[in-house]
C-alpha cells in the first residue's frame, strides 16, 4: 500500500532543478514565467528546488558547449534516481541557431540522456508544463521498468 | 498503561497534523499571492516520493544525524503528549536540534555549512526563550510536568501575556519562516540553496522534513498549553497564531542572524523577563 502512494506521489511532486547551459536567456525567462501566479505551477506541486540533490526533472536550456559540459554531466550525475531530463528550446534540442559556432557541441542529448524535447524559440510556458507532464509519465514507466 | 496510548497517538498524530499544517501554510501563502497552490496533502506526497528516491549520502554522519534528529523529535512530541515533564522535552528536542546542524556540518558543501552555522545561531536565540516560558509555567503551577498545567482554573495566557509573544518569537524560528527564514528557505533557488538541508537527500531529506512536522506541532503544542481550560479557545488561539504566523512570513523579508539575536534576545527575552518577575512578585 505504501509502495503504491509513493508510486502515486512521483508524479505529483516532480521537484525541478533548472539548469542554463549556455541559452541566450529567453528559454529561461519562459521557465521562469511558469512559477508566476498566471501558470502557477505550484499547482502540480512543482518547486524549482535549485539543488540537483533535491531534484526530479532537470530542466535545460541553451546548448552545450566545450566549457560547460562538464558541468552539465556533474549535476545529471548528483541527481538521486529515480530521474527525467528535458531539453527546452531549439537550442536545447539540437543547438539551434548557434549550431554551427566553433564552440558549441550540440544539443543536450550529445552530453546526458534526454526524455523529452520541449521545441520552441523561446518555448512557450505552456509548452514547457506540457513537456514536465510527459516527462513524468516517462519516468514512470522507466521506474516500472526497472521493478 | 494509559500513558503508552497517548504516547502512541502523540507519535501517529504529529506527522499527520504536522503535515496537513504545512500543506494548509502552502495554500494559503498562494492564496496570499494570487495563486491556486498546492494540493492540501502535498507535502505528504514530497515526502513520500523523497522516501522511494535513490540513497545518496555525502558520508555516514548524515545517515545518523537525520535519524537521531527524527527520533528526538519523535519522542519529544510523544514525552509531550504523554504529559511529560517540560525539561525533558526540551533537552531531548534540543540534541535533536543539535544533530540536524551536525549533519550539515559534516558535508563539505559551503552552502551546507554557512547553513549549519546560522540553524546555529537559531537554536542560540530561541532555546533562552523557551527554557524562560517553562520557568513562567513553573511559577505558575508550581510544576514543570504538563499535566499540572490541565488542572489549572484560568489559562496562562492571562498570566503569561507577554510570555506568548516570546514563545512566537521561538515558533517563527523553529517553524524556518520569513523574518527568520536564513538557515533554510522554502525556496531553493535562493543565495543559500538550501543552507542546512542542502546535503540531505531522498529519504533522509524526509525523515529531516518529518522530523520538522513534529516539531511544529510540538511548538504549536505549547501554545496551545496557553489556553488549557476550554478546547474552543484553544483551537481560536492556535489558529490566530497560525494565521498570524503565515501574514507574517508573507510580508515581510528575510533579516540576518545579527538582527535576529537583538531582536530576539532584547525584546523576547526582556518581555519574558518582565513577565516572569511580575509572576515572581504577584
Ligand atoms: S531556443 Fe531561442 S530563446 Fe531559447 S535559448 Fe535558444 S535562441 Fe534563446
Amino acid at each position: 500500500m505504501f509502495g503504491s502512494f509513493i508510486k502515486k506521489s512521483r508524479a505529483k511532486s516532480p521537484w525541478i532543478m533548472h539548469f542554463d547551459c549556455g541559452s541566450c536567456n529567453g528559454c529561461d525567462i519562459e521557465v521562469l514565467a511558469c512559477l508566476t501566479p498566471l501558470y502557477d505551477v505550484e499547482r502540480f506541486g512543482i518547486i524549482n528546488v535549485g539543488n540537483p540533490k533535491h531534484a526530479d526533472v532537470l530542466l535545460v536550456t541553451g546548448t552545450v558547449n566545450h566549457r560547460n559540459k562538464k558541468v552539465l554531466k556533474n549535476i545529471y550525475d548528483q541527481m538521486p534516481e529515480p530521474k527525467a531530463v528535458i531539453a527546452i528550446g531549439a537550442c536545447g534540442n539540437t543547438g539551434g541557431v548557434f549550431r554551427d559556432a566553433y564552440n558549441v557541441v550540440g544539443g543536450i542529448d550529445k552530453v546526458i540522456p534526454v526524455d523529452v524535447y520541449v521545441p520552441g524559440c523561446p518555448a512557450k510556458p505552456e509548452a514547457i508544463i506540457d513537456g514536465v507532464v510527459v516527462g513524468l509519465g516517462k519516468f514512470a514507466q522507466k521506474v516500472e521498468e526497472a521493478e | 498503561m494509559d500513558t503508552l496510548i497517548l504516547v502512541i497517538i502523540g507519535l501517529v498524530a504529529g506527522p499527520v497534523i504536522g503535515g496537513l499544517v504545512a500543506g494548509l501554510d502552502r495554500r494559503v501563502t498562494a492564496w496570499f499571492q494570487s495563486r491556486q497552490g498546492p494540493p492540501i496533502m502535498q507535502s505528504f506526497y514530497d515526502v513520500a516520493k523523497l522516501l522511494g528516491k535513490e540513497k545518496m549520502v555525502v558520508n555516514q554522519w548524515q545517515i545518523l544525524c537525520a535519524w537521531v534528529y527524527l527520533i528526538a523529535a519523535a519522542v519529544s512530541v510523544g514525552l509531550f503528549f504523554a504529559q511529560g515533564d517540560l525539561l525533558v522535552i526540551f533537552f531531548v528536542q534540543a540534541v535533536g536540534a543539535v544533530f540536524l546542524v551536525m549533519g550539515a556540518m559534516s558535508a563539505k558543501s559551503p552552502f551546507s555549512q554557512v547553513g549549519a552555522q546560522r540553524e546555529l545561531m537559531q537554536i542560540l536565540a530561541y532555546e533562552p526563550v523557551l527554557i524562560l516560558v517553562f520557568v513562567g509555567i513553573y511559577l505558575v503551577t508550581g510544576s514543570f510536568s504538563i499535566s499540572a498545567v490541565w488542572e489549572l482554573e484560568q489559562p496562562l495566557l492571562a498570566k503569561m501575556p507577554l510570555l506568548y509573544l516570546a514563545l512566537g518569537y521561538a515558533l517563527t524560528i523553529k517553524l524556518r519562516k520569513s523574518p527568520f527564514d536564513f538557515s533554510t528557505s522554502h525556496h531553493g533557488h535562493q543565495e543559500l540553496v538550501k543552507g542546512v538541508l542542502t546535503e540531505y537527500s531522498g529519504p533522509y531529506l524526509a525523515l529531516v522534513e518529518i522530523a520538522h512536522w513534529y516539531e511544529t506541532v510540538l511548538i504549536l503544542g505549547l501554545c496551545a498549553l496557553f489556553w488549557s481550560t476550554n478546547v474552543f479557545w484553544m483551537a481560536a488561539l492556535l489558529l490566530g497564531t497560525y494565521a498570524l504566523e503565515i501574514l507574517v512570513d508573507n510580508t515581510m523579508a528575510r533579516m540576518t542572524w545579527r538582527w535576529m539575536l537583538k531582536r530576539v534576545w532584547l525584546l523576547g527575552m526582556g518581555m519574558s523577563v518582565v513577565n516572569l518577575i511580575w509572576l515572581y512578585a504577584g
